[in-house]
C-alpha cells in the first residue's frame, strides 16, 4: 500500500563514543562571526519553552531574530501549564543518579524507540538548564537549609525532580519570558504575537519563510528569514479533548509536512494516567492532576463491582485493589504513564470503575495524610488540591480523588536529525513539536528538560553551523515562492468561509476526537484503525460541506481560526492512524492489542520495528494520496534492547 | 440550568459597543462559564449571528488570557480563580448575569470580550528581568536561598498576569502587577545586582501606559486570581524609595 523506503534518512550522529559525541561535535561545529550574526534573520514560530529560550538565546548572541506566537502575549504559551517539575541529572540527593541513569531511564521509559545520542546529549545538559533557570530567577522548592529540593517522579528509582510549587511550567516559562523579553527590550528579538504561521515558504531547496496571518487584523503577510525554527507545541487536541490548552494545534508542522518535512512516529501520543475524569458532553477540555501526586497517593479501585456504587470511605482496605501496587510492586504508583494509563483503563474495562460511567479510579491520600499530616500534603500539592475542588465540588483532604487517563502530550512530530534540522535544509525543530528525545513514551518532567534543552544549550550550537554556508542568501519575498504560498493561503482561507453550511466546528471536531480515542487510543488493533481510517475521509468531507464558519477574513475571526486548525486535525488524524496501522508492534504507549506479553504488557518487534517511522506527504487528488514511508533504523551501540519491567 | 445574560458586544476597537441579551437555557451547572459561552456561541452560529468573541487558552486558571468582568467583578463572584474557573453552579438558577470585558484605558477592547493587554508586557520589558546570559550561569547550588525567601518569592512570581488587578482599581493602577514582579525578583540574591535600575524602570514604564496611582483600596487583591497579597505593594513602594534615594545619593 505504501512505498517503504529504508535507511535513506541521515540521522548525522556523530561518531565516537557516547559520552564524548556531543562535546566532540560542539567542537567541530562551523562558527558565525560576532560582527556577521546581525546579517541574519532567524524566523521562530512558538514562544512556549523551547522557542521562548530558542529565541532569547539567538538574540543574545546577536542574531536578529522575528518570533510568533498565537497567544496575546509570549508569556502564554502552553507550557505554561506544566504543574509537576522538571528532571536533572544533578544526583544533589545523593541516590545515586547520573547522567547515564537518566539517559537509561529515558532511553527505557521511551521502550527503545528513540535515539541513543540525542537523548544522551539531554541528560548531558540537564544540569545546565538548572543553573541557567536558577540564575534567572526560578523559585524553585528548596529546603531549610536553603539547598534546592527534589522529589520522584514515574519511571525513575532517583529523586532527580526540580520544582516550583505545582507550577513549574509556569516559573520556567516566566523565566524564560523575562530573557526574552530583555532581548526585545535590547532590539534583537522582535515578537509577533496573535500572529499565526499558516505555510512554510521553501526556496531553492531551503526553508526561507513563513507566510503569517494576524489574528487580531487578518492581515496576511510573507516573512523572510535564513533559517526558520518551529517550536510550536504538540498536537495532543487532535483527539477534541486533552489536557492542552484550546489553540494548541497541528498547524504549522502539518502544513510544513505538507511542503516536504518529515512527519516521524505521528502514533506515539502520550495518555496521563491522572486527569479529572471526563463529566458531560459540554466539557471543552480535561484538567490534569500532577503525576507528583503518585508520590503520595494511593490508587485503587474496588476488588468487586458490586462495591464501585458505595462511599468509598465505606469500602474496607480489605476489599480494595491496590492494581499498581499489587502489579509492579517495585515501581507501584509511580509506574511510567504508559503502563498506569492502561492499567486503570483494564480495571474499569472489567467494571470495577468509579464515578459517572464508571471511567474513573480512586487516588487516595487518607495514607499520606495519617503518616505526613494535613499540612504537609497541603504545603505539597494545595494547589492541585483547590482545582480538584473548583471542579467537581469535592474535598480531596476527606474523600478521595477520582481520576482517569486523558490524552496529554505527543513524541511525535516532525522528523529531525542530531542538529535538530529537518529533512529540509533550514528547518530546525524544537520542543514538543520534534519527535526525537522520547521515544514511544516521554517520562513525566522531561518535556521541560527537552524544551529548555533544545532552546538553551542544543539549537544555539547547530544553527549557526548551518548558516555558515548560508551568508546572504536570504531571498526577497518578491519570489515567486512566497507569492504562491500566500496565493495558497488565502485560496484556503476563502474557501472555508464559503462552506456556509449549518454544523458547528467543534461538533467535528467532537466526533473526530471520539473516533479516535476509540480506535486510536489507549489500545489500538488492525479492525478499529482501518475502521477509522474509512470513517476520517468521510467525517473531512463532511467538514467541507456542513461546516459554517461566519464572517470575513480581514477582520478578528475566532471561528476562522479555529476552522483552520480543525481542517488540518481532520487530515493529520489520517496520518496518525496510517502509522499505528503500519507500526504492527506494541511499544511504550502505542499499545496494538495484537502483541502483548501473557500478563498484558507492550510486546515490542525490535528485529522489525526498532525504526523511527518517518512519513513524506504525497499530494492530494480529491483523497489525501497514501504518504510515503521512510525509515530510519535505530542504532543501540550502548544499551542492550530488553522487556520493559516495572515489576 | 437557566440564565438571563447581558454580554458587551462592539464590533472593533473604534466602534460603540452596548450589553445585547440572550437567553441561555439547559445549562449543565457543571460547565463552566466559558464552556455556557461555548454553548451559547454554538446555538448563535446556528442561528445565523455573529458569536461572541472572547479570549481564553489553557482553561484551568493558569495562563491568565481570559480577561471578564463577570456581574461588575474581574473574574466573577468566585474568588480566587480566573473566569475560566467559575462555574455555572456558583449562579443562582434565573441568575441575570452580565459579562464585560476587562476596563481600562490602558487595555483597549479589540471586539467584544477580548482586550489589549500589550501594555504589562512592556512593564516586563522595561526591566522585569535578571540579565543572565545563556551559559554563564554559576552552579546552582552555589547560590542558596533561604527557604523562606524561596517561598515568598515564590508567592510573587505565581502573578499569571491577566491585569484583573488593574481592572478592579478605581484608579486603573498596575501596581500589583508590578510589585509581584518586583517583589519576585528583589526576594532573591539573584536579583539583587539590578534591584535598582529594575524597580525604577518598571515603575517609569507602568506610568509612561497610563496606569494610575494606588491609594490602598485593595480591590486589586480581592480579585487576584493567584492570591497575590497586596503587601507585595507596600513591598514595591520601599524598593522604589530606596531606589530613588540610592541614586540621588550618587550610588
Ligand atoms: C497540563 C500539562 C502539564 C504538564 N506538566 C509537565 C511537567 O510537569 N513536566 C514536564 O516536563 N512536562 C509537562 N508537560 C508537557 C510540557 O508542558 C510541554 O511538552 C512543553 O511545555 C511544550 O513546550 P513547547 O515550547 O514545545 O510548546 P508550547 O509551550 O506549547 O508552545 C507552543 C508555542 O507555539 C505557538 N504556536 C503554535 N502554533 C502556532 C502557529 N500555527 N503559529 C504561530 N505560533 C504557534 C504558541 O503560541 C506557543 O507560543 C505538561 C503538559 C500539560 C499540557
Amino acid at each position: 500500500m505504501f512505498v517503504i523506503m529504508i535507511g535513506d534518512l541521515n540521522s548525522h550522529t556523530p561518531h565516537g563514543p557516547l559520552d564524548r559525541k556531543w562535546t566532540n561535535h560542539k567542537d567541530h561545529a562551523r562558527l558565525v562571526n560576532p560582527n556577521n550574526r546581525r546579517k541574519f534573520e532567524i524566523i521562530v514560530v512558538g514562544s512556549g519553552l523551547a522557542g521562548g529560550s530558542a529565541a532569547a538565546t539567538l538574540g543574545e548572541l546577536g542574531y536578529r531574530v522575528k518570533c510568533f506566537c498565537y497567544q496575546d502575549s509570549p508569556r502564554r504559551a502552553h507550557s505554561i501549564a506544566a504543574q509537576g517539575g522538571i528532571n536533572a541529572a544533578k544526583n544533589y540527593q545523593n541516590d545515586g543518579d547520573s547522567i547515564y541513569r537518566l539517559f537509561y531511564d529515558t532511553i527505557k521509559g521511551g521502550d527503545f524507540r528513540s535515539r541513543e545520542a540525542n537523548t544522551y546529549r539531554l541528560a548531558e545538559v540537564s544540569g545546565n538548564i538548572i543553573d541557567q533557570c536558577v540564575a534567572q530567577g526560578v523559585p524553585f522548592a528548596r529546603e531549610y537549609s536553603g539547598y534546592l529540593a527534589n522529589r520522584s517522579f514515574g519511571g525513575a528509582q532517583v529523586s532527580r525532580t526540580f520544582y516550583a510549587r505545582g507550577q513549574t511550567g509556569q516559573q520556567l516559562l516566566l523565566g524564560c519570558y523575562s530573557a526574552l523579553c530583555r532581548q526585545i527590550a535590547a532590539g534583537t528579538v522582535q515578537m509577533f504575537p496573535q500572529t499565526e504561521m499558516l505555510d512554510l515558504v521553501i526556496v531553492d531547496g531551503q526553508a526561507k519563510g513563513i507566510v503569517t496571518r494576524s489574528l487580531r487584523t487578518g492581515k496576511i503577510e510573507m516573512v523572510a528569514g535564513d533559517a526558520v525554527v518551529l517550536a510550536t507545541g504538540g498536537y495532543g487536541n487532535v483527539f477534541y479533548l486533552s489536557t492542552n490548552a484550546r489553540g494548541c494545534n497541528v498547524t504549522a508542522t502539518y502544513r510544513a509536512y505538507k511542503k516536504g518535512a518529515l512527519f516521524a512516529n505521528p502514533c506515539f501520543t502520550q495518555i496521563h494516567p491522572t486527569c479529572i475524569p471526563h463529566a458531560g458532553d459540554y466539557q471543552s477540555k480535561l484538567t490534569l492532576m500532577s503525576e507528583s501526586l503518585r508520590n503520595d497517593g494511593r490508587v485503587w479501585v474496588p476488588k468487586g463491582k458490586e462495591d464501585c456504587a458505595k462511599p468509598p470511605n465505606e469500602i474496607p482496605h480489605t476489599e480494595r485493589d491496590y492494581y499498581l501496587e499489587r502489579k509492579y510492586p517495585s515501581y507501584g504508583n509511580l509506574s511510567p504513564r504508559d503502563i498506569a494509563s492502561r492499567a486503570a483503563k483494564e480495571v474499569c474495562d472489567e467494571g470495577r470503575g468509579v464515578g459517572p460511567g464508571g471511567r474513573g479510579v480512586y487516588l487516595d491520600f487518607a495514607d499520606a495524610i495519617k503518616r505526613l499530616g494535613q499540612e504537609t500534603i497541603s504545603e505539597r500539592y494545595g494547589n492541585l488540591f483547590e482545582v480538584y475542588e473548583k471542579i467537581t465540588g469535592e474535598n480531596a483532604y476527606k474523600v478521595p480523588m477520582r481520576i482517569y487517563p486523558a490524552v496529554h502530550y505527543t513524541m511525535g512530530g516532525l522528523w529531525v536529525d542530531y542538529n535538530l534540522m529537518s529533512n529540509v535544509p533550514g528547518l530546525f525543530v524544537v520542543g514538543e513539536a520534534n519527535f526525537s528525545d522520547h521515544g514511544a513514551n516521554r517520562l513525566g518532567a522531561s518535556a521541560l528538560m527537552q524544551g529548555l534543552a533544545d532552546g538553551y544549550f542544543v539549537l544555539p550550537y547547530t544553527l549557526p553551523n548551518y548558516l555558515a554556508g548560508q551568508v546572504g542568501k536570504r531571498p526577497s519575498i518578491d519570489r515567486p515562492e512566497f507569492k504562491d504560498a500566500e496565493r495558497e493561503v488565502r485560496a484556503k482561507i476563502d474557501k472555508l468561509l464559503k462552506i456556509n453550511g449549518n454544523r458547528s466546528l467543534d461538533s467535528i471536531h467532537r466526533e473526530l476526537g471520539e473516533l479516535l480515542w476509540n480506535k486510536c487510543g489507549m489500545a489500538r488493533n488492525k479492525a478499529g484503525l482501518e475502521e477509522a481510517l474509512e470513517k476520517i475521509p468521510k467525517l473531512r468531507e463532511k467538514f467541507w460541506r456542513e461546516v459554517r464558519v461566519p464572517g470575513d477574513g480581514e477582520d478578528f475571526n475566532q471561528s476562522l481560526e479555529r476552522a483552520g486548525r480543525v481542517a488540518d486535525f481532520l487530515e493529520f488524524a489520517e496520518l496518525l492512524c496510517i502509522d499505528a496501522l503500519t507500526r504492527d508492534e506494541s511499544c511504550g504507549a502505542h499499545f496494538r492489542e495484537e502483541h502483548q506479553t501473557p500478563d498484558g504488557e507492550a510486546l515490542r518487534d525490535d528485529e522489525n520495528f526498532a525504526d523511527v517511522f518517518a512519513w513524506e506527504f504525497q499530494g492530494a487528488n480529491g483523497t489525501l494520496n497514501p504518504p510515503k514511508l521512510h525509515r530510519e533504523p535505530l542504532q543501540f551501540e550502548t544499551v542492550h534492547l530488553t522487556q520493559r519491567s516495572y515489576k | 440550568m437557566n440564565f438571563r445574560l447581558r454580554v458587551w458586544r462592539q464590533k472593533d476597537r473604534k466602534s460603540r459597543g452596548r450589553l445585547i441579551n440572550y437567553d441561555a437555557t439547559d445549562i449543565p451547572p457543571q460547565a463552566s462559564l466559558l464552556e455556557m459561552l461555548d454553548i451559547m456561541n454554538e446555538r448563535l452560529l446556528l442561528r445565523g449571528e455573529e458569536p461572541i468573541a472572547f479570549d481564553s487558552d489553557c482553561r484551568e486558571g493558569i495562563c491568565g488570557t481570559c480577561s471578564l468582568t463577570v456581574n461588575g467583578e474581574a473574574h466573577g463572584p468566585d474568588h480566587p480563580g480566573a473566569a475560566c474557573e467559575l462555574y455555572m453552579r456558583k449562579f443562582k438558577e434565573g441568575e441575570t448575569i452580565v459579562i464585560e470585558p476587562f476596563r481600562l484605558k490602558s487595555f483597549p477592547i479589540v471586539k467584544d470580550l477580548v482586550i489589549d493587554r500589550s501594555a504589562l508586557d512592556r512593564i516586563v520589558q522595561a526591566g522585569g528581568f535578571i540579565s543572565a546570559r545563556t551559559g554563564s550561569a554559576p552552579e546552582a547550588n552555589s547560590i542558596l536561598v533561604p527557604k523562606h525567601d524561596a517561598d515568598v518569592s515564590m508567592e510573587a512570581a505565581a502573578c499569571i498576569g491577566c491585569g484583573a488587578c488593574a481592572a478592579a482599581c478605581p484608579n486603573a493602577s498596575a501596581m500589583l502587577f508590578t510589585a509581584a514582579k518586583v517583589s519576585h525578583l528583589a526576594t532573591l540574591p539573584q536579583g539583587e545586582t539590578e534591584r535598582v535600575r529594575r524597580v525604577v524602570s518598571m515603575v517609569h514604564a507602568m506610568d509612561a501606559e497610563g496606569f494610575g496611582n494606588c491609594t490602598n483600596i485593595y480591590e486589586c487583591e480581592a480579585v487576584c486570581p493567584a492570591e497575590i497579597s497586596a503587601s507585595f505593594i507596600a513591598k514595591l513602594n520601599r524598593e522604589y524609595s530606596r531606589a530613588t534615594l540610592k541614586r540621588s545619593s550618587g550610588e
